[in-house]
């Protein structure tokens, strides 16, 4: 009796904070529009540098790291097809799945580790240092101040950075092909290009932002929820990290199933 | 409890207009009740202390006024508008009536502290960035900050912080100020530096201040009337000449600095269960 209650309450209580980051997203995204309709000068510029530190900053490591997997993705690839004689189409495998999976997911981890991580550390010291309640004694509606930058940044980077994270991974995979399947450069891109279907660049994008609504919402929910103390902070960032990671994973699994159900 | 003092009258506060009025207080972190009916009013240009001891509920009484807690019951009426019944836009627009200057000082650690002072300048007003700067510089001048508009706040000492905050708190140049512990752990000529300031400011601009504080010498130098809070009930109310003179004996325990007595006794376990005032210890 008690293991059903504990799956049943635990069921209840992950329903309700997705329901929170529905709200939160929702309250966020009103404010943000509405931001920009009223024009108010502040929240501008800390969209600009929210988004300069979302997306600039993570260039250099998410270059690094995506040129990396299309390497390793086309030695993966190439261990196979060799066996068949084909090791032209590792082209085409490391073109489908760094633009449907892993260009998205790969971003999208490394912005979890980076920003989601950064929200809640941000928002969590705000909180113990009282700037929160400061904010909202001063008529700032912390939401509509932190969380709407932060949620629109998050929401223009996400898809720019995906497409930089496909792009590094091709030249990653590249490299493999000019040195062991007798690509050249250009021959390479020409054969990715043939092989992408302009679905699985779109379908990776409308993954990144609803991978970006969900790191935001999350790293901000857990940096609002912070408690009293400095320990506090180091939870929810943790926190967020691990159920953002999730929740990323979940969305992908429910967004890839979309695809293959609407394309089947 | 023993009966409330209440050496200041009701009539004392209907003779002059009140700034902000508590009525039969009454707030609750979930089950536990930190306030238990508070009622007193703080009249237009009056700096009221509330004074307490560590739990006594003065820093929840404090959010209460605020807005940053819920009252469970009772009314808070400031400006002449209860709080509870607010709309969103009434909320934003007494907010702007009233500075806050938390304890932490709570500078936003990612402005320098000129950023901090514009930042309501930004919001709430439409006047130009030239403007905002001159604005910035007169409220850092009135603090004693003069010049230290790029500093970021982690650079400035614990005492300038508290002197960043009174002047962001100014900036909307506001009816009532709230201090919660504006001296807490500063070195006493630091915090003769703060007390001086809040005189300096009631003098200057008339402003009704409303000081949470245990620091007796503080509390004494400031207030025109102090409020003596103990778990969440008033003990005494009144004048600090008249708090001087109370018989109280939680008064006198708290004024003359008298250490609780130890739990040695069953009696004395139970008088602390039930919050009565326990035997100062001879």
């Amino acid at each position: 009796m008690a293991f059903t209650e504990n799956i049943g309450s635990a069921t209840l209580d992950g329903l309700a904070y997705v329901g929170g980051l529905a709200r939160l997203g929702a309250t966020a995204g009103h404010a943000a529009i509405k931001d920009v309709l009223e024009r108010r000068r502040l929240a501008w510029g800390r969209a600009v540098h929210q988004a300069m530190a979302v997306g600039i900053g993570s260039l250099p490591i998410l270059s690094l790291i995506t040129f990396f997997i299309g390497t390793i993705l086309a030695l993966q690839a190439a261990y196979e097809l060799r066996k068949f004689g084909a090791l032209q189409f590792v082209a085409d495998a490391v073109a489908i799945s760094v633009s449907r999976e892993l260009g998205p997911l790969i971003t999208a981890i490394l912005v979890i580790g980076r920003s989601g991580s950064s929200f809640a550390a941000e928002l969590g010291t705000m909180k113990v240092n009282e700037e929160i309640d400061a904010l909202e004694t001063m008529a700032f509606d912390p939401v509509r101040f932190l969380v709407a930058p932060k949620l629109v940044s998050m929401l223009l980077m996400m898809p720019c950075l995906t497409i930089w994270a496909d792009f590094m991974g091709f030249t990653g995979g590249a490299v493999f092909g000019m040195a062991q399947a007798g690509f050249t450069l250009k021959t390479y891109f020409v054969a990715t290009m043939n092989a992408l279907a302009l679905r699985d660049i779109v379908t990776g994008l409308i993954k990144s932002l609803m991978f970006g609504l969900v790191i935001t919402t999350v790293g901000c929910q857990e940096g609002l929820r912070t408690g009293l103390g400095a320990e506090e902070v180091g939870r929810s960032t943790t926190a967020a990290v691990v159920k953002s990671i999730f929740l990323v994973i979940m969305v992908d699994l429910v967004f890839t199933a979309m695809f293959y159900i609407g394309v089947g | 409890m023993p009966d409330e003092l209440n050496l200041t009258t009701d009539e004392r506060g209907s003779a002059q207009a009140a700034a902000l009025s508590i009525r039969n207080l009454h707030v609750a972190y979930g089950q536990r009740e930190i306030l238990h009916g508070v009622s007193f009013d703080v009249l237009v240009g009056e700096t009221v202390v509330i004074l307490g001891g560590s739990g006594s509920g003065k820093s929840t009484l404090l959010r209460t006024l605020v807005g940053l807690e819920s009252p469970t019951s009772g009314e808070v009426i400031v400006r002449g508008k209860n709080l509870a019944q607010l709309s969103e836009n009434e909320w934003e627009e007494l907010r702007q009536h009233i500075g806050i200057s938390f304890q932490s000082g709570a500078l936003f650690g990612s402005m320098s502290v000129g950023e901090n002072v514009a930042l309501p300048l930004l919001e709430h007003t439409e006047l130009d960035p030239a403007t905002i700067e001159i604005m910035v510089r007169l409220k850092l001048n009135e603090v004693g900050l003069n010049g230290y508009e790029n500093y970021m706040p982690a650079q400035l000492s614990g005492g300038m912080k508290k002197r960043a905050a009174v002047a962001r708190a100014m900036a909307m140049d506001p009816e009532i100020l709230f201090f919660d512990e504006p001296s807490a752990g500063l070195d006493p000529i630091i915090a003769a530096g703060i007390d001086e300031l809040l005189l300096k400011l009631k003098e200057a601009f008339g402003i009704t201040m409303i000081v949470v504080t245990h620091e007796l010498a503080s509390a004494f130098l400031i207030a025109d009337r102090m409020v003596l809070l103990d778990k969440g009930h008033i003990v005494a109310m009144g004048t600090t000449a008249e708090l001087q003179a109370s018989t109280h004996p939680r008064v006198r325990q708290f004024l003359d600095r008298v250490a609780e007595p130890e739990i040695s006794q069953e009696i004395d376990y139970l008088q602390m269960l039930t919050g009565e005032v326990p035997r100062p210890r001879q």
